[in-house]
């Protein structure tokens, strides 16, 4: 598998984008929505325009057309072709690459074997649910075997419990395989779970590329620090398993249930994005949530966001500017926290 | 569900033959001024018959059904071809664009005189006024076919390895078809209009013809004959490319 390099990428969106996908790779450009991501894909794939150079193993591919790039690319609404069975979907690529009757049913009963999906096979696409439509587009995107595959935001239309396994599949057959990849999402946890480096992209630009230690807790400059939001850090004083894969960790009077596979706890991180903020006592149980009071409300360019104190703790929450006006909210007033139990990253 | 999909043909005929009834006994009770002028339902039933085993209906039901069959075919092919290319090509789509929208509103009957005067009256006559006819709905509706397919289906199959050319036959068009079925559907019908039409005012042969020398005569149980074949040959055509359509679509579509 080649190692991808860009230079000096430009066009109506990218703005002198230089970047490596080293050979194997899996790396997730992460932006906000417009930032540019989905257009980058489209110039490494070569179905739109640009200035600058684009090479798989220091060979340039500027010159080649889409389909002799040998790209594998996922769109984010998957676009199935409707009027193919499952089978035929899947086949196209190697349908139109001319390959042999018998060659091209063992590669297509390869992967749908891969891809667990075999009694699906002579399914019309109007008759799948997102998760299988999912697995035949990625199936279908491989079949050629191509030499880099294009991810854009292959889960955001899925719930949390199937987006998550398809995740956990998509890093064994990518592992597997062993294919370079680049993958498209502005979901930071889902960034952080599926990279092996992550690039940071916003209004057109590369703004910081990395290991996802290094772009959550380094961010380098003002533009990707806003778009992450500082995550609040909390040491663990101590914690204790309540159930197979799920624990309370107690944080400077805070107890806090969070799902944990293995070994020790030491840190709990939760992105300010993902604290639901909320003026009335929330319903329910307990479970998670907090009351505080606001000390500090910091402005920016889109965002507000703003410190509570939580017991011995102080919380960084965001709110959207709108929102955080119409809630009337100032320093010293309460408000009620709930941290999502998906969202907490334990470390 | 069984029983409801026997049951249901069975009630679908029952208004028609509610109004058969009706027609008859009306037609026989002396209500209306005489049977010359409305002949009961098993007159013409008779007269049906009569004129099948003569062969009059026959021989000029043919020649309507070749005049239809030759113009609607070369059209609607016509139309489909010059359809793709200009879905998928803008060039062409720019050049044709113009001319053709100043002659689509033209009626197809329109162009009677001026056909009369360039190819005469003869065999032709009908068979390009169904051609023009046939032509335009086919076009318009395969370019709005081929315009409508999602981008991101060609540009997958742009990056799974397909030429312009195979997106063309194995995605283009395949996903055009309910759009282009709709045209032949339409046209189906009005073929068989317009040719009626086209045989009463100009040609001497053919269903029209036969059903102008009827009402001469003040035949209206052969005039009701000819008005029965024309409802028959718009249904069944209309019917043929409905269950084509099916056939080649309905195993993908969402609606279907």
């Amino acid at each position: 598998m080649p190692e991808i390099a860009l230079y000096g990428i430009t066009n109506f969106i990218c703005r002198d984008i230089n970047l490596n996908v080293k050979d194997r790779e899996l790396l997730v450009l992460l932006g906000p929505t417009g930032a540019g991501k989905t257009t980058l894909l489209n110039v490494i794939a070569g179905l739109i325009k640009y200035q600058g150079t684009i090479s798989f193993n220091d060979s340039s591919v500027d010159n080649l057309p889409a389909r002799l790039r040998k790209v594998g690319y996922l769109f984010q609404d998957l676009a199935l072709f409707p009027h193919l069975d499952v089978r035929s979907n899947i086949a196209y690529g190697l349908r139109m690459q001319g390959i042999p009757k018998g060659k091209k049913a063992g590669r297509v009963d390869e992967l749908l074997k891969l891809m667990n999906i075999t009694h699906l096979s002579h399914r019309y696409p109007k008759d799948l649910s997102g998760g299988e439509k999912q697995r035949i587009a990625l199936a279908r995107a491989l079949a050629p075997s191509p030499h880099l595959l294009l991810l854009d935001e292959p889960f955001s239309s899925l719930d949390f419990r199937t987006s998550r396994y398809l995740m956990m599949e998509l890093r064994r057959i990518q592992k597997d395989l062993g294919i370079t990849t680049v993958y498209v999402t502005h979901n930071l946890l889902e960034a952080r779970e599926m990279a092996d480096r992550i690039g940071i992209i916003y209004d057109g630009k590369l703004e910081q590329i990395g290991l996802p230690q290094e772009v959550f807790f380094s961010p380098e400059n003002e533009r990707v620090s806003d778009f992450l939001g500082a995550p609040n850090v909390l040491d663990c004083d101590e914690y204790r398993t309540l159930r197979e894969g799920l624990i309370e960790v107690s944080c400077g009077g805070m107890k806090i249930v969070a799902s944990h596979d293995r070994g020790e706890v030491r840190k709990i991180i939760i992105f300010p994005a993902y604290i639901y903020v909320s003026k009335e006592k929330p319903p329910g149980p307990s479970l998670n949530r907090f009351m505080g009071v606001i000390t500090e409300i910091i402005p920016s360019e889109f965002l507000t966001r703003f410190r509570v104190k939580v017991a011995e703790r102080t919380l960084l929450a965001e709110l959207n500017q709108d929102m955080f006006h119409d809630m009337g909210l100032k320093v010293g007033s309460d408000v009620f926290l709930i941290l999502k139990l998906k969202w907490i990253i334990t470390i | 569900m069984i029983k409801l999909n026997w049951i249901k043909p069975r009630w679908s005929f029952m208004p028609i033959i509610v109004f058969l009834c009706v027609w008859e006994v009306a037609a026989r009770s002396g209500f209306f001024p005489g049977r010359l002028f409305f002949p009961p339902f098993t007159v013409v039933i008779q007269e049906f018959y009569n004129l099948t085993v003569s062969g009059v209906l026959t021989e000029n039901f043919l020649s309507s059904l070749t005049r239809v069959l030759a113009g609607f075919s070369t059209g609607s092919i016509a139309g489909l071809i010059m359809g793709v290319l200009m879905g998928y090509k803008d060039t062409i789509n720019k050049t044709f664009h113009p001319i053709f929208s100043l002659l689509y509103p033209i009626p197809a009957l329109g162009w009677l005189p001026v056909l009369m005067l360039w190819v005469g009256i003869g065999e032709m006559l009908p068979i390009i006024i169904i051609f023009i006819c046939s032509f335009f709905p086919v076009l318009y509706n395969t370019v709005t076919g081929i315009k409508a397919v999602d981008l991101n289906l060609i540009n997958v199959a742009r990056t799974l390895g397909a030429s312009e050319k195979k997106i063309l036959f194995t995605i283009a068009l395949p996903l055009a078809l309910p759009n282009i079925f709709t045209g032949l559907r339409l046209e189906a019908g009005m073929a068989w209009r317009v040719i009626i039409a086209a045989e009463m005012v100009a040609i001497p042969t053919g269903i029209g013809a036969l059903l102008m020398k009827a009402e001469s005569l003040l035949r209206i149980d052969i005039v009701i004959v000819c008005l029965m074949v024309l409802a028959l040959m718009c249904l069944s055509f209309e019917r043929f490319f409905m269950f084509a359509e099916q056939r080649l679509t309905g195993k993908w579509r969402q609606d279907a």
